[in-house]
């Protein structure tokens, strides 16, 4: 049994089958029906070595084109904000790493220390009572919400605004059949999302789920927003960016129920689309309908203080079909990330990475006017990080003919919208710098009409 | 031990963040912008690690030492794994770039949908679920898809779980907005097939079972359960919780199931970083391939690799984008380094776990005397009943000899459980010092009770209270307020 990852020796085997009295390893599976057991060797190619494996994986990472090989406007959901190194150093302690969930809570005080310190984070970021431990990312999250919200009001439907990012509503639309309800959307106009309408759709409504900066990167009226939810009797739910809440207003302080989000932008890489984190938090009054995991802080029996997973009657190994939430393996190490990210911040680094992106963004939405004849779609609006802008032909063409000129201009929003074959939506993060702009300009002038 | 809120002074900070100098900062409206700031630590950087540093010193890990923690397979974690995710390629690549620059993301995952459907015997794979429940989640979709498009959506309104059941099973069943069914276990640790024959009929949906079972049972009545369920017409879905027993042995598709998720957090060794990420791929049979979330992933003929959003009949999508990349690459190169001998990973835990089971099972109490799979439940109800000693005393002893406890009181069926999975990924002499270790438990139980009652005696706090963690939540640091 010689492999890097196995330990046994011959000695140990026979002297193992001794003990336990039985003649050989193939008749420890002697419960297993002959009908089902496996009657072949597993075709797959052959073991590699640690240094073959790195060779082949170096391969296959070398044909993708990520944010190091082209200057990148990606956004539209995920962000390419710097991550430090601390945040490295501190995932790769293997106390962190190779634990699991704290069910043991006098082996885990490290875990759950940090989670109930990333845990007042987010209620600090968002204004809100509580948080738990995290959840997948920002899409599984708003699907969660749904389900606090038809229990805390018992009514049959949710409502979405069509400004939210598409894939939180395509998940919500997924889950929501389960949870017996009806998703209703909301459409935008100019690029924001009109209070009356939100109003009118919400009469019967468990929920309005709306997002702040919206998808098109526009700030919604948001307090107007979740006074029309309020108002209908609907949860007010905010889909927020982690990296904004040093600029725009906490939701805690606007009348939301709960404020949620991907927490990919603080603290953790793009990394194709995961893992990330989900986080969410609300209001006092939902704590005990929260999904997922929950630290709170106790004594011991000499009386010190110390952490454990709290109002666990909540979950689904105590409360089984009764449970708020089937999960239970979540997001904790991504959220350690976003902790100790925000940390390295401060409140002062995280106001300083929200004004460099809001004037980094201001300056292309500008540049691509002035000096590309591009004009930004929503004019009209106030826009955060991320703004869309209208280009001469199909947008796609235009990311392909950027992008062999080394730039990835943005996300296509015709993807998603109907009418907007010909727009882009462009993300500034603070990795990227005034000449990285006026290169994005270029590049845009050139290919862009 | 301090917060790191406690370590706070206003005014410090360890980040330097570039400013646009020169450009203006456009003003947010007054109603939209912050004015009270959020208070988050001001600390200096070597704070910050000192801090985070100590806090892990305050945990355990694989890395630290044995953690048989029943069901969760807390296996090794390799380096090199930890090394290779953040390879720029991988790290910093976009998940909405343009398909031609992510083929080597896509034959990535491509290339672990067909290791996928060969460890399982089933025909698809979708990668997207997060973790083993959303896999759960995503699977009992799948039922409900497939008998609408058959039109017995409102005819068949149950599913089917064993009294042995991980709790999200029976979670999961409630969100996808179904009804559960119980069954029995029968005085061999097998589904009582006469109580199952007696509850399956045309309302039944869908089975959900964990085979080998939450007990480290492998159901020896496998076939007529596979009998009975297709003969109604029902589907079965597999908790792969347990696959780590049964690599190149048995075959979940060969067994008759339908659907299976995969938890490549246990299974395939994606480090479960203190509670997670995971990853939970579902593999199906042909027939419920049109269901599978979008966008699914397709190979061109000419070898070129795109995702199909084209997917009429698709349930829609469970999370953002594919899935969790970064497990993909850690356990799609966990299983390279196995190729074919995944089978003798499996071998070595079931060999473990039975040689852990006999050393034991005289000492504690064994509800099932079976060879075990890859872990096994035994019981402190004698030492309960004889000294006192519950289940959890002997979990907090075991702290003091430096092992993880095992996980305890689960399954729920075993008065005082102790679930026990020590993984192939232990050397004898590990093994030895752990039953040593719960054999001096055992006879401490009746020697010096009051030892066991007090542990732990050797970790950075002593029991802690969870009732009044309860009673009056406090879930975040309240700033002298």
């Amino acid at each position: 049994m010689s492999h890097p990852y196995l330990a046994l020796t011959e000695d140990d085997v026979a002297e193992m089958l001794r003990t336990i009295g039985v003649g050989s390893v193939e008749e420890l599976f002697r419960d297993i029906p002959a009908g089902v057991r496996f009657g072949r060797a597993l075709e797959l190619e052959p073991a590699l070595s640690e240094q073959e494996l790195s060779a082949h994986l170096g391969e296959l990472a070398a044909r993708n084109v990520d944010t190091t090989r082209e200057l990148s406007f990606l956004g539209a959901g995920i962000y390419d904000h710097y991550v430090p190194a601390v945040v490295d150093a501190v995932l790769q302690r293997g106390e962190f790493l190779t634990a699991y969930t704290p069910y043991q809570p006098e082996m885990s005080q490290g875990v759950l220390q940090s989670i109930f310190e990333y845990q007042t984070a987010i209620c600090e970021l968002t204004g809100m009572d509580v948080s738990n431990a995290s959840g997948y990312d920002g899409e599984t999250v708003s699907a969660d919400s749904c389900y606090i919200a038809k229990h805390a009001t018992g009514r049959g439907t949710v409502v979405v605004t069509e400004a939210t990012n598409p894939q939180v509503r395509q998940v919500v639309r997924t889950y929501a059949p389960g949870f017996g309800l009806e998703v209703v959307e909301v459409p935008h106009r100019d690029g924001t999302t009109d209070p009356d309408e939100v109003r009118d759709a919400a009469r019967d409504a468990a929920a309005v789920i709306f997002q702040q900066p919206n998808f098109f990167g526009c700030l919604e009226p948001a307090p107007d927003l979740a006074a029309a939810a309020n108002d209908a009797g609907a949860l007010p739910i905010v889909h927020v960016d982690p990296l904004s809440l040093g600029v725009l207003e906490a939701p805690g302080r606007y009348g939301c129920a709960i404020a949620l989000g991907e927490g990919q932008a603080a603290g953790n890489m793009p990394s194709y689309g995961g893992p990330h984190y989900g986080f969410l938090a609300a209001r006092q009054d939902y704590i005990r309908r929260m999904p997922g995991r929950i630290v709170g802080e106790t004594v011991d029996a000499a009386g010190e203080r110390g952490y454990v997973l709290t109002l666990q009657t909540r979950e689904q190994h105590i409360r089984r079909e009764k449970a708020t939430s089937n999960i239970t393996t979540n997001q904790t190490l991504l959220a350690l990330a976003g902790l100790v990210y925000l940390t390295w911040l401060g409140p002062q680094g995280l106001r300083d990475v929200g004004e460099t992106c809001l004037a980094l963004a201001a300056y292309a939405k500008q540049q691509l006017q002035e000096r590309a004849g591009l004009e930004p779609v929503f004019s009209e609006r106030t826009t955060f990080k991320e703004f869309a802008v209208r280009v001469g032909r199909n947008a796609s063409d235009v990311i392909r003919d950027a992008r062999e000129r080394g730039v990835h201009p943005g996300y296509a929003l015709g993807r998603d919208y109907a009418g907007m074959d010909d727009v882009l939506l462009v993300a500034l993060t603070e990795r990227r710098t005034p000449a990285d702009v006026d290169r994005l300009v270029d590049v845009l002038a050139e290919v862009g009409r | 031990m301090k917060l790191i809120y406690e370590k706070s002074q206003d005014g410090r900070r360890a980040s330097a963040i570039p400013r646009a100098d020169g450009l203006p900062t456009p003003k947010i409206p007054d109603e939209l912008r912050r004015t009270d700031p959020p208070r988050l630590p001001e600390v200096p950087e070597f704070e910050l690690i000192r801090h985070f540093t100590e806090l892990s010193t305050r945990n355990f890990g694989v890395d630290t030492g044995f953690y048989p923690l029943g069901s969760c397979t807390m296996k090794y974690n390799p380096r090199v794994n930890e090394r290779l995710v953040t390879l720029p390629g991988f790290a910093s690549l976009h998940p909405h770039q343009e398909e031609d620059g992510a083929q080597g993301a896509l034959e990535l995952e491509w290339r672990l949908e067909r290791i996928l459907e060969e460890v399982t015997g089933l025909d698809a794979v979708s990668l997207q679920p997060a973790a083993g429940s959303q896999g759960e989640l995503t699977g009992l979709m799948l039922v409900r898809a497939y008998f609408e498009d058959r039109g017995e959506g409102e005819q068949r309104r149950k599913v089917v779980i064993p009294d042995t059941a991980h709790g999200t099973n029976p979670a999961s069943v409630t969100m996808a907005g179904y009804e559960l069914t119980h069954v029995k276990t029968d005085e061999r640790g097998n589904i009582d097939v006469e109580d199952l024959r007696a509850k399956v009929d045309e309302s039944t949906a869908a089975l959900m079972l964990t085979n080998p079972s939450t007990l480290g049972l492998f159901d020896e009545n496998i076939e007529e359960i596979e009998r009975i369920f297709h003969g109604a017409g029902a589907l079965m879905y597999y908790d792969g919780a347990n696959l780590n027993a049964v690599c190149g042995i048995s075959r979940p598709g060969d067994m008759g199931f339908d659907i299976v998720h995969i938890n490549l957090h246990k299974t395939f060794s994606q480090p479960h970083g203190g509670g997670g990420p995971g990853g939970g791929p579902i593999a199906v049979r042909a027939i419920l391939e049109p269901f599978l979330p979008f966008p699914a992933l397709a190979r061109d003929e000419n070898g070129t690799f795109r995702l199909d959003f084209d997917r009429p009949k698709s349930i829609g999508k469970v999370r953002g984008f594919t899935g969790p990349f970064g497990v993909f690459v850690r356990s799609y190169a966990y299983m390279r380094m196995y190729g074919p001998r995944l089978r003798e990973m499996s071998e070595a835990a079931v060999l473990n776990a039975n040689y852990v089971l006999a050393r034991l099972k005289d000492a504690y109490d064994l509800p099932f005397d079976r060879l075990c799979m890859h872990e096994f439940v035994v019981s402190a109800r004698s030492l309960k009943r004889d000294y006192g000693i519950t289940a959890l005393d002997v979990a907090k002893r075991l702290m003091d000899y430096g092992f993880h406890p095992p996980t305890v009181y689960f399954p729920l069926i075993v008065p005082e459980a102790l679930m026990i999975e020590p993984t192939e990924t232990e050397t004898r002499e590990t093994l030895d010092a752990f039953c040593d270790a719960m054999l001096a438990i055992a006879r401490e139980a009746a020697e010096s009770p009051e030892l066991l009652k007090d542990a732990p005696h050797s970790r950075p706090v002593k029991r802690l209270d969870e009732v009044r963690a309860a009673k009056n939540p406090v879930v975040k640091f309240g700033f002298g307020d």
